[in-house]
């Protein structure tokens, strides 16, 4: 099969010059095809993503509005400035603060006991690692939805268990009030991420060819070393990529808030970003919520440039 | 993991020689009960939702919670799928998904093959470009992506959410399918190659079989990404006949806030796709691992 293309293709260069120009066409063609076979994706990728982030910067310094026939005044840094005299945002970037805080740790401890209890053989593990992926797969709308019926303040499962410990009716209206709304969020939130970075790091430990734990131990390594050399120093890529990632997510953190207590009472519960939607979707300051969703960017950006940096050191 | 580091030096050295991350104690029993209490924890809210799902809609609300309905009915499933134009959100869904899914792992595999296969100018650039959108979630953007879709005549429409889903998933996609990519020796598409085979022919009919597992994993992402999302779909949809899932659920509670049972039936129903789709490409995770293993 193959000496006969390579025969077929012979009489095409009979003549010199044909076959200078045709290897001249195909030099621009190799040189054309990676690029003709990055373009579509970099059309959409250059249209829908790129250009919406240079437009987030350009509106954040305008007093933007979207009805047809609006002017749409130039206002220099006053977005931005109004950014360090709004008091809603110091709740939201408190809650924002604390929902990485807590979410992003639990999430991780929560992932590691999975995935350490889950790498090697055991029973039916095919089975439990499935059901602790499943709520990375849900809609946020459904699971919070559920998780707002098993705490609602009538009929709700978590008063009903109450009840029952306390001996009397608990009729807590746990949505409705700041903190324990907050928590309502925080668990729900724990609860639906754990799963993901349950998969990344049980990749890490199932990545740990086995036949070098057992070369430590024959060496007579104790358990803690055999940890210390090899375990933890396989975890720790995956573990700056969860990090910086599940940082990067909580920090944005806004269905379920939206969902669930829609920032309020009063924006207690209000987030960073919940609250930049508000304000560019239902008072129209597109403007101030460009520069709000501007500011958290360059903050994340940041961010996860540090902590890579950090990470590429310590492999060196 | 401290009960790893705790465990005693072992009293016979040819007893500490395992090949598991636990070592001379497996501590079988101990990883069981954890494994089940945390599997027990991810599917439990799950398993109420569908006990709900069942509960006759005049039981919500009521004085004490139960875990399994009194009397278990159906009529939750037919109110669901009949009222609120349920049926029209779930097929807006699966056009969208499936859309995104296509035009994302098709438009994805073109760009990992000249990321994985080509050296050209400027490589590293448009890469690390593609790349450095991870650290800017596709929700920070839908203040400017709302005008631009406006600016289009895209806004309101399934095509305009199609293409912001497209776009989203497009690097990651990219940089999952450029690994694998990588990985599939030169000499067999230079084989291929040499049958007269151009370069499209190379990708479909050599590099995208062979990277089959890769592709499940992508498109099973890609899939729960489309189907999932609720904030950009809430943003550029504003007539009911385009609505998604998502939204169509959302406005289901809001509109008929006592009708918990039929939005938990219609929540079932919205969940049973995503699931299919997992536990399909679960089969594909596990033939990626080993293939992994093999080469």
């Amino acid at each position: 099969m193959i000496g006969a293309s390579t025969i077929e293709r012979r009489p095409a260069s009979i003549s010199l010059g044909a076959a200078r120009r045709s290897r001249r066409a195909l030099r621009v063609r190799r040189m054309a095809t990676p690029y003709l076979l990055l373009a579509p994706a970099m059309l959409i990728y250059a249209v829908f993503t790129v250009y919406p982030i240079y437009r987030q910067f350009d509106i954040s310094f305008f007093d933007w509005h979207i009805f047809p026939g609006a002017t749409n005044p130039y206002v220099g840094w006053s977005n931005y400035s109004q950014i360090f005299h709004d008091p809603v945002i110091r709740t939201a970037a408190f809650n924002s603060l604390l929902f990485v805080v807590i979410t992003v740790p639990a999430q991780i401890i929560l992932g590691l006991l999975a995935a350490a209890v889950l790498t090697d053989r055991l029973a039916g593990s095919a089975f439990w690692r499935a059901a602790v992926y499943i709520p990375v797969i849900t809609s946020w709308v459904v699971v919070s939805w559920v998780f707002a019926y098993i705490f609602n303040a009538q009929g709700g499962l978590m008063n009903s268990l109450l009840s029952v410990f306390a001996g009397h009716t608990v009729r807590i209206d746990w949505i409705a009030q700041t903190w324990t709304a907050n928590g309502v969020i925080w668990l729900l939130s724990v609860w639906k991420g754990f799963g993901w970075s349950f998969i990344i790091f049980l990749a890490a430990l199932d990545g740990i060819p086995r036949e070098q734990l057992e070369a430590a131990r024959v060496d007579g390594a104790s358990e803690r070393r055999v940890w210390r050399h090899v375990v933890i120093p396989a975890l720790r890529p995956a573990l700056t990529f969860v990090t910086v990632l599940l940082v990067i997510g909580a920090a944005t953190v806004f269905a379920q808030v939206f969902i669930l207590t829609k920032g309020g009472p009063y924006n207690s519960t209000q987030v960073l970003f919940s609250y930049a939607y508000q304000q560019a979707f239902t008072n129209f300051a597109f403007g101030y919520g460009a520069a709000i969703a501007s500011l958290l960017c360059i903050v994340l950006f940041g961010f996860s440039w540090v902590e890579i940096r950090l990470m590429k050191n310590q492999v060196n | 993991m401290a009960i790893a580091l705790e465990a005693p030096a072992p009293a016979s050295p040819a007893l500490a020689i395992g090949p598991g991350l636990f070592g001379v104690k497996p501590r079988k029993k101990l990883r069981l009960v954890i494994a089940i209490i945390l599997a027990l924890i991810s599917i439990g809210p799950l398993l109420y939702m569908l006990s709900l799902s069942f509960t006759p809609n005049n039981s919500f609300l009521g004085s004490s919670a139960s875990l399994i309905p009194g009397n278990p009915t159906f009529q939750n499933y037919i109110d669901a799928w009949t009222e609120n134009s349920f049926g029209h959100y779930f097929l807006n869904s699966v056009g969208v998904s499936v859309a995104t899914v296509i035009i994302t792992v098709a438009l994805a595999s073109l760009a990992a093959f000249a990321f994985a296969r080509y050296k050209f100018p400027f490589r590293e650039l448009i890469f690390y470009l593609f790349l450095a959108s991870l650290a800017v979630p596709g929700l920070m953007l839908l203040i400017p992506q709302y005008l631009l879709l406006d600016r289009l005549h895209l806004l309101d429409s399934l095509e305009g959410l199609t293409l912001l889903y497209v776009s989203t998933n497009l690097p990651f996609t990219i940089f999952f399918l450029r690994g694998f990519f990588e990985g599939i020796p030169k000499e067999w598409e230079e084989a291929y190659r040499l049958e007269g085979a151009g370069t499209l022919r190379v990708l479909t009919g050599l590099i995208l079989p062979l990277s089959l597992p890769a592709v499940a994993v992508v498109s099973m992402f890609t899939f729960n990404a489309a189907w999932d999302d609720f904030p950009t779909a809430l943003t550029m949809l504003n007539s009911p006949t385009h609505y998604t899932l998502p939204i169509g659920l959302q406005y289901f509670i809001g509109a008929h806030t006592v009708a918990y049972g039929p939005f938990f039936a219609a929540s079932v129903i919205a969940t049973i796709p995503t699931l299919i789709v997992f536990l399909i490409s679960l089969r594909w995770f596990r033939s990626g691992v080993s293939l992994g293993g093999i080469r």
